[in-house]
């Protein structure tokens, strides 16, 4: 069972990293959505729901292409810094990032839409900054909604399989995840390692699951 | 919900009945008819069985062919879960044994159809050709692409010379697990691995993306076994399937993709 462990710690760096990544950027991008009118906004919302619809095939090739050694983005980063993704860990938190997006760019989008403007304005009137208004205001009534988004994202990062095998490879205690081992075990037969490495997994999200009901008990659907 | 509501979701209910239908009779008749001949093959074999199938087809108007490539491991997993599989094509004795000590073929009907080489390949435009299997220890190579040995036979087949020159756990730590050859080819064309273990016909479909750096010796000979699935519907198809694999006509199309006699 030592492997699984492996996988499972594996998993979970992984996981971890993307979501926060995927905090950081999508709480950015989503209040930009909600407050700011530029042209193509709606269309930007929908490329960046993409990974949500788009299977992780083809988000696993266009990664390959864009930050593989012959991509442009890959083959600068390796001319420049000597940065190489495909085959690691880093490569595996790009893909897994890049699919769990949506859900927290969305749920921040709505979060900071529904925070009624006219608290914004008071706080404006009294004399408050625009960095504050955002820290003392709205984020404090958006963030139920992001705390929902971010854990599904931290969720659907956990899972993620496709993509992350495509780019990252399949190396033990490198970029082997607890999805990608489960296949490889059964692929080869491995009936018993199969068996210990998916009750891990269905242990695992059963526990984010109840994580999550104890974070935000109320705003999650289903769980009112 | 209004009275009104009810009776207009009611409709559309009504009107939906035809279409849920229509989409569950499509999904019923979706199996394979009987006539379909479903043929598990290595993945090394894809390009050949390809063209094979076709010609197959032409001769054969009665059956239809239909293929699923993959890693040989892999395959036989699906046969031992119960895919509904008629004909097995492996691309080295083990996996075929594995599948005779499970009964799941019939090993009378058990024939060797083609030979391939084991080769090392490195991207069309790599600076240093690597002669032989001690230069891919070399620290310019940092990741070779190797089939994973538990299901794909051309990593069993790395692994053996590889342990034969007591360089596996050397390259081991290089090692990047491809989920069938294909995807070790893959790797090399697109330049993310130095070097990688391939069939000499695998190379040979990229001519312009990767070049072969040496042909490396097997101590077992790769040879791929064929034979009937033991729990397969269409047994009298398989037979005639095996059988035309075997034929002159088959190994003419096996001989154009570059596999050796048996």
């Amino acid at each position: 069972m030592e492997p699984a462990w492996v996988a499972l710690g594996l998993s979970l760096k992984v996981a971890l990293w993307a979501t926060g990544i995927d905090l950081i950027v999508g709480v950015a991008v989503g209040f930009a959505l909600a407050r700011w009118r530029f042209p193509g906004r709606e269309l930007l919302d929908s490329i960046l729901l993409l990974p949500m619809v788009l299977p992780p095939t083809v988000l696993g090739y266009y990664l390959l292409v864009v930050i593989g050694r012959r991509g442009w983005l890959g083959g600068w980063l390796e001319r420049a810094f000597g940065i190489h993704l495909i085959f690691t860990w880093q490569g595996a938190v790009i893909a897994a990032a890049i699919v769990a997006f949506p859900f927290v760019c969305k749920s921040a989008r709505a979060a900071f839409e529904s925070v009624d403007a006219q608290f914004e304005q008071a706080a404006k009137v009294l004399g408050l900054g625009a960095a504050a208004i955002f820290c003392r205001v709205t984020l404090p009534l958006a963030w139920r909604g992001i705390l929902a988004g971010t854990l599904l994202a931290f969720a659907r990062a956990l899972g993620e399989f496709g993509a992350t095998l495509m780019v990252a490879g399949s190396i033990p205690g490198k970029t082997q995840t607890l999805s990608i081992a489960v296949y490889e075990a059964v692929q080869a037969g491995q009936d018993d390692l199969a068996n210990g490495l998916v009750l891990l997994t269905s242990v695992t999200c059963v526990a984010v699951l109840l994580l999550a009901g104890r974070l935000a008990p109320a705003r999650i659907p289903g769980r009112s | 919900m209004t009275i009104r509501a009810a009776l207009c979701s009611a409709g559309r209910r009504r009107r939906l009945v035809p279409y849920l239908a229509a989409i569950a009779l499509s999904f019923a008749g979706a199996p394979a008819l009987a006539a379909d001949l479903i043929v598990s093959a290595a993945a090394s074999l894809t390009n050949a069985f390809t063209e094979l199938g076709r010609s197959f087809d032409a001769a054969h108007p009665d059956a239809k062919v239909q293929f699923n490539f993959a890693a040989s491991g892999a395959l036989l997993q699906q046969i031992a879960k119960g895919a509904p599989v008629d004909v097995f094509a492996s691309a080295d004795q083990e996996t075929m044994n594995q599948a005779e000590r499970q009964q799941l073929v019939i090993s009378g009907a058990r024939v060797n159809f083609a030979s391939n080489s084991l080769v090392v390949i490195v991207p069309q435009d790599a600076t240093s050709l690597p002669t032989s299997l001690a230069d891919l220890g070399a620290p310019g190579i940092r990741h070779v692409a190797i089939g994973v040995p538990a299901s794909v036979p051309v990593g069993r087949y790395t692994k053996a010379v590889l342990e034969k020159a007591q360089l596996w756990p050397a390259i081991e730590t290089k090692m990047i697990g491809a989920q069938s050859v294909r995807q070790a080819l893959d790797y090399v064309a697109r330049g993310e691995v130095e070097a990688g273990f391939v069939y000499g016909t695998d190379a040979a479909i990229m001519p312009g993306k990767v070049r072969i750096a040496f042909t490396v010796p097997t101590d077992t000979p790769v040879l791929y076994p064929i034979a009937p699935v033991a729990a397969s519907t269409n047994a009298d198809a398989a037979r005639t399937f095996v059988a035309y694999v075997a034929s002159p006509a088959g190994l003419a199309v096996l001989a154009r993709y570059g596999f050796g006699k048996p």
